[in-house]
């Protein structure tokens, strides 16, 4: 394919992303047996005839599969096909123990969809396979001469979500996987931990001059295993595309494996021939058709999704987008701002805290597992638009409540870190501090506002944070004769 | 009682309830006939009877069991040296719901390896001779288990059916065998041939033994077998003594070429015989069973290609000893393992399914499926019943066909179509013929196929026809 | 119709070593039921859906209630080879 331009001006190449998503579901048992899931189990010790594929065995569809399966469809709009069918894609590997994989092929259970302007192209359900660990006698990993399967996870269920070709970023990449797995996570079909290997995504890439509509030649892009390395990867491999296309060369489709100590990208293709999975029906299996039933049951089921909740937290409470989204996307705090709701009156406060504050403390741990109540979180919220208690102040509060819970009451009387409400005792404590910065007063006579905050700084580290910055402004500009 | 071996399985079993015969007695008895076995017939053989099987259906009348069904801690090898000594932890459905009605296990039988044949010469364990001359083949693939009621080494036994494999090795021993409806035995544990054609099923020395063993397999369905079905009826011991009014269709296709004379002359004098009982004999169509064979030569190596994908060398099995490297331990361990007919099939399958041949192979063979099943429900419009002879030709001599894989392909003609199209069907003896070439008089089997479900009638008119045939098979059974 | 790069190639999708004996052999062989086997493709079968079950049945589905697995002494007992709790295979880097 020629791309030159034909002035010679660098070409306008545009990405075209698809992704390839595989949840594991979070059922009790596996797709096709009735061992129960495993999570961190010793090897082998939960296996059966029909997951490590002995002689004579056979597999039965797990009901539950199939009704989380409907509802992440529903979740994504997508159409539920009234008859799905599973086929079996035969290869050999040591963590396939049937010597094939029972996936869904041409007659999934959900097709097409949309979240958040991204299509989907389909839904389908199959089996996980086994852990291989390469575990040579000298324990490297390369060149290792022995392997050795764990069957625990193998016929874990998962659902594969398939995007159509419509990101055309990295950034776009990750933050569309993010509301995916807020959405997942919402509907609790799925623990979505990308570090468990619960998501996992890869992602096809390929590159056009913009403006066209055809395709270029994909390459797909193995087990990015966090949204970091998603992005890092697709960058990296949009920029190697580009300079392959500008250097008059061709892309070629094949899969690739991106390294993220070394940044680099290698191709997994291996020597053998290309694959050829020989799907067919599995004739083991019959058709899954969806009843009135099952999809009342799923509908049932199905919660507030995080997008319309962020529209809900910005229509009903006048949230702004952004906390509205970080509320709604990590489900987990939207509850917890739920829940200390109707103990104040100060929404976008709370809102605010919650995923400020109190997220820099837990980071991506559920709130509802620290000793922090919801009702405390509120109650200092109100504390501080009283200005019982400064922003300062309330921050040591929010952290020993989160250490060891209690109440903020409690705790600002049991250390002392009540506002300084006596105006003359505050305003002693700034005249001293005016008089040790006559530097900073003086440029702010000529007018350098910024200045101020060496004289605030002192007052706050005189009062331990317990001075309201305001009020403190208010009279330094009133000592200096200047008004507000 | 001297010995208990004479008697059949249902009188056994009445004895036993009346409590005029010990069930361990009668295991014993066939223990140690089993033991004696010069027909190559078992592989493994129990070495006492089971601790109780008191208060159950069938009191204690021992079964033999096709070796590819799966016995917890028993050799179960489906004929295959990749099998050699592997004893499952588990045990396939229908061998646990026999065993809890009273019908314990006497021994495994030999097979050809993973029911691809119809001779039995293709067992890893040294083929089956025949009981009515020990220089012939018994049929196969389940030959260990007709071979061993034929030879009264067994009251009763379990084979597979994909293709005929209990039909055509009941014919060439002169025994009763039932191919059910699919579905209507559950697979789980049994070792997958082809799954969408692979049926469970009874052999007996005479109808009633093989209704009264059907009767236990079958029942509720089976909720580890997704294919498996709720039976609809109780299973009768057949009664019927005419054939008043019932309309069996001879179809031109099944009933002419290919058909050895003295195997038609043993038919056509049973279809007189049919008459004299009230029934009507009439030719039917079935149009697409010419393409049967083909179509089923796609179906079951393909389906097989992917069910033994999972012999492999990992989790169970030999694996070939120089295996150093992952690929070869799979080639080596799998050239090694299967015999050079599973080897074929895999390699016919796995080229159907394959990129570019699939529509030309798999999806045209699943179409002429349809068809079939068409054309028997045509059928069954008009007629009770589809009568053939089972086997196109009697026992033929060890070595006779090993070196033409097509021409032992042909041995099914008469009853792939059935299986195809997943209908049950009996065959029962139907006296002795000559071979073509010469030599003492050999068993042929008249085959009568139904409608799905309806087993009770088939063995009916089964039963109907046995009387007035009046096989003896006795000389067989010392 | 199938040639020798046919069942090689077949060979190698099946995970089955053949020697060169058994190629030549297997070559024949195929062939010759092949041949016996593509009179299918005489027959109109325009319109004719697939039957990849006889039965017609659907969802045969279990309810997600765990069943005891096997000891995973029993789950290895039958492995050719055993190393670390799990099943060995050379690996498949080497
Ligand atoms: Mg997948
Ligand atoms: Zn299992």
């Amino acid at each position: 394919m020629s791309v030159s331009a034909p002035d010679g001006a660098k070409l306008q190449l545009e990405p075209v992303i698809g992704l390839e998503i595989h949840v594991q579901l979070l059922t009790q048992t596996k797709m096709f047996c009735s061992c129960a899931l495993s999570f961190g189990e010793p090897p082998n010790t939960r296996t059966c005839p029909v997951c490590l594929g002995l002689p004579g065995s056979l597999p039965v569809v797990n009901e539950r599969a199939i009704h989380f399966g409907l509802m992440i469809g529903m979740a994504l709009g997508s159409e539920l096909a009234p008859r799905s069918i599973f086929h079996r894609k035969n290869y050999f590997y040591p963590d396939l123990p049937k010597g094939y994989q029972i996936s869904q092929y041409d007659e999934p259970l959900c097709l097409g969809g949309d979240l958040d302007g991204v299509r989907i192209h389909r839904v389908h359900l199959e089996e996980d396979a086994a852990k291989l660990t390469h575990a040579g006698a000298t324990g490297r990993i390369q060149g290792s001469s022995r392997s050795v399967v764990d069957f625990n996870r193998g016929g874990t269920p998962l659902a594969e979500i398939v995007t159509e070709p419509d990101i055309r970023t990295a950034e776009q990449a990750s933050d569309w996987l993010k509301l995916l797995r807020a959405t997942l996570r919402r509907l609790g079909v799925s623990n979505v931990n990308m570090d468990e290997g619960s998501l996992r995504c890869d992602a096809n890439i390929s590159v056009r001059p913009v403006g066209t509509t055809t395709l270029g030649t994909k390459t797909e892009l193995k087990n990015m295993n966090s949204f970091r390395f998603i992005e890092r990867g697709i960058n990296a491999e949009i920029a190697r595309q580009r300079a392959l296309i500008e250097a008059g060369e061709a892309v070629v489709q094949e899969t690739l494996h991106f390294d993220p100590t070394t940044e680099q990208i290698t191709s997994l293709r291996s020597k053998e021939e290309a694959h050829d999975y020989r799907y067919f029906p599995d004739p083991d299996l019959i058709p899954v058709a969806i009843t009135p039933e099952m999809l009342e049951a799923a509908r049932a089921a199905m919660p507030e999704l995080p997008a319309a909740r962020a529209e809900r937290f910005e229509r009903e409470l006048g949230l702004t987008g952004d906390s509205a989204h970080q509320l709604a996307f990590r489900g987990e705090l939207g509850d917890f701002f739920e829940a200390g709701l109707p103990h104040t009156g100060h929404a976008q406060q709370l809102a605010t805290w919650v995923t400020g504050e109190l997220v820099r403390h837990l980071g991506d741990a559920d709130p509802a597992s620290s000793p922090l109540r919801p009702d405390g979180m509120a109650a200092l919220v109100e504390l501080v638009a009283a200005r019982k208690v400064t922003q300062t102040a309330a921050k040591d509060v929010l952290a020993e409540l989160v250490a060891n819970g209690g109440s903020p009451e409690e705790v600002i009387a049991a250390r002392g870190l009540g506002a300084i409400d006596d105006s003359d005792q505050l305003a002693g404590i700034v005249a001293a501090a005016i008089a040790g910065n006559t530097d900073a007063a003086e440029k702010i006579r000529a007018g350098n506002r910024k200045a101020i905050g060496a004289i605030i700084g002192q007052v706050m580290r005189q009062t331990n944070g317990r001075a309201d910055g305001g009020e403190i402004t208010r009279l330094v500009l009133e000592q200096l004769g200047l008004d507000g | 009682m001297t010995d208990p071996t004479g008697l059949s399985a249902l009188d056994a079993s009445r004895l036993i309830e009346a409590g005029e015969l010990d069930p361990t007695d009668l295991f014993d008895a066939y223990r140690e006939r089993a033991a004696t076995d010069e027909l190559n017939a078992f592989t493994w053989v129990a070495d006492a009877a089971p601790p109780s099987v008191s208060g159950t259906a069938l009191g204690g009348v021992p079964l033999g069991v096709k070796d590819l069904f799966c016995t917890e801690g028993v050799p179960s090898q489906a004929g295959s040296r990749i099998l050699e000594g592997y004893r499952p932890p588990y045990t396939a459905s229908v061998v646990a719901r026999l065993a809890a009605a009273g019908a314990p296990l006497l021994g495994k039988t030999n097979q050809d390896e993973f029911a691809m044949g119809s001779s039995n010469e293709n067992s890893a364990f040294g083929p089956v001779l025949n009981p009515w001359d020990h220089g012939r083949v018994p049929g196969g693939s389940s030959g260990g288990s007709a071979a061993a009621v034929a030879a009264g080494l067994v009251p009763w036994a379990l084979g597979t059916d994909t293709g005929g494999s209990i039909r055509q090795p009941a014919s060439l021993c002169g025994i009763v065998g039932l191919k059910p409806t699919y579905g209507a035995v559950s697979r789980y544990g049994m070792i997958a041939f082809a799954s969408s054609l692979d049926q469970a099923g009874p052999f007996g020395r005479d109808v009633t033994d093989t209704a009264l063993l059907f009767r236990h397999m079958v029942g509720d369905r089976d909720s580890c077998d997704s294919t498996s079905v709720t039976y609809p009826a109780k299973v009768e011991l057949p009664r019927a003594r005419r054939l008043d009014g019932i309309r069996l269709g001879v179809p031109a296709e099944l009933s002419g070429d290919g058909i050895e004379p003295g195997v038609l002359a043993a038919f056509e004098a049973t279809l007189d015989l049919a008459r004299s009982l009230g029934a009507s004999v009439d030719a039917c169509r079935l149009p697409h069973a010419p393409h049967a064979l083909s179509a089923y030569y796609v179906i079951a190596p393909a389906e097989c290609s992917s069910n033994l994908a999972r012999f492999d060398g990992v989790r169970f099995g030999m694996r070939a000893p120089e295996s150093t490297d992952l690929i070869s331990m799979y080639t080596r361990t799998r050239h090694d393992g299967f015999g050079p007919e599973v080897k074929r099939r895999i390699m016919l399958g796995t080229y159907a399914l394959s990129s570019g041949y699939y529509d030309a192979f798999y999806g045209r063979a699943q179409r002429v499926r349809t068809k079939i099943s068409d054309d028997f429900r045509a059928v069954f419009d008009d007629f009770d019943f589809v009568v053939t002879p089972t086997s196109p030709a009697v026992a033929f001599e060890l070595g006779a066909k090993t070196g033409d894989p097509l021409s032992m392909y042909l041995n099914d003609v008469c009853t792939v179509p059935m299986s195809l199209a997943g209908i049950p069907a009996i065959s029962i003896p139907n006296g002795l013929a000559r071979p073509p070439a010469g030599g003492s008089e050999l068993p042929t089997g008249f085959q009568i196929a139904g409608p799905a479900f309806s087993e009770n009638r088939i063995l009916d008119a089964a039963y109907a026809l046995e009387r007035e045939l009046a096989f003896d098979s006795s000389r067989v059974r010392p | 119709m199938i040639d020798r790069e046919d069942v090689l190639h077949v060979a190698r999708l099946a995970r089955l070593e053949l020697s060169e004996d058994e190629v030549i052999q297997m070559t024949g062989e195929l062939a010759k039921v092949l041949e016996h086997i593509a009179r299918i493709g005489e027959l109109d079968l325009d319109g004719v859906p697939p039957t990849s079950h006889v039965v017609e049945l659907t969802n045969a589905l279990r309810p997600d209630v765990p069943r005891p697995s096997l000891d995973p002494e029993v789950a290895l007992a039958s492995a050719p080879a055993v190393a670390d709790g799990g099943f060995a295979v050379p690996s498949p880097q080497a």
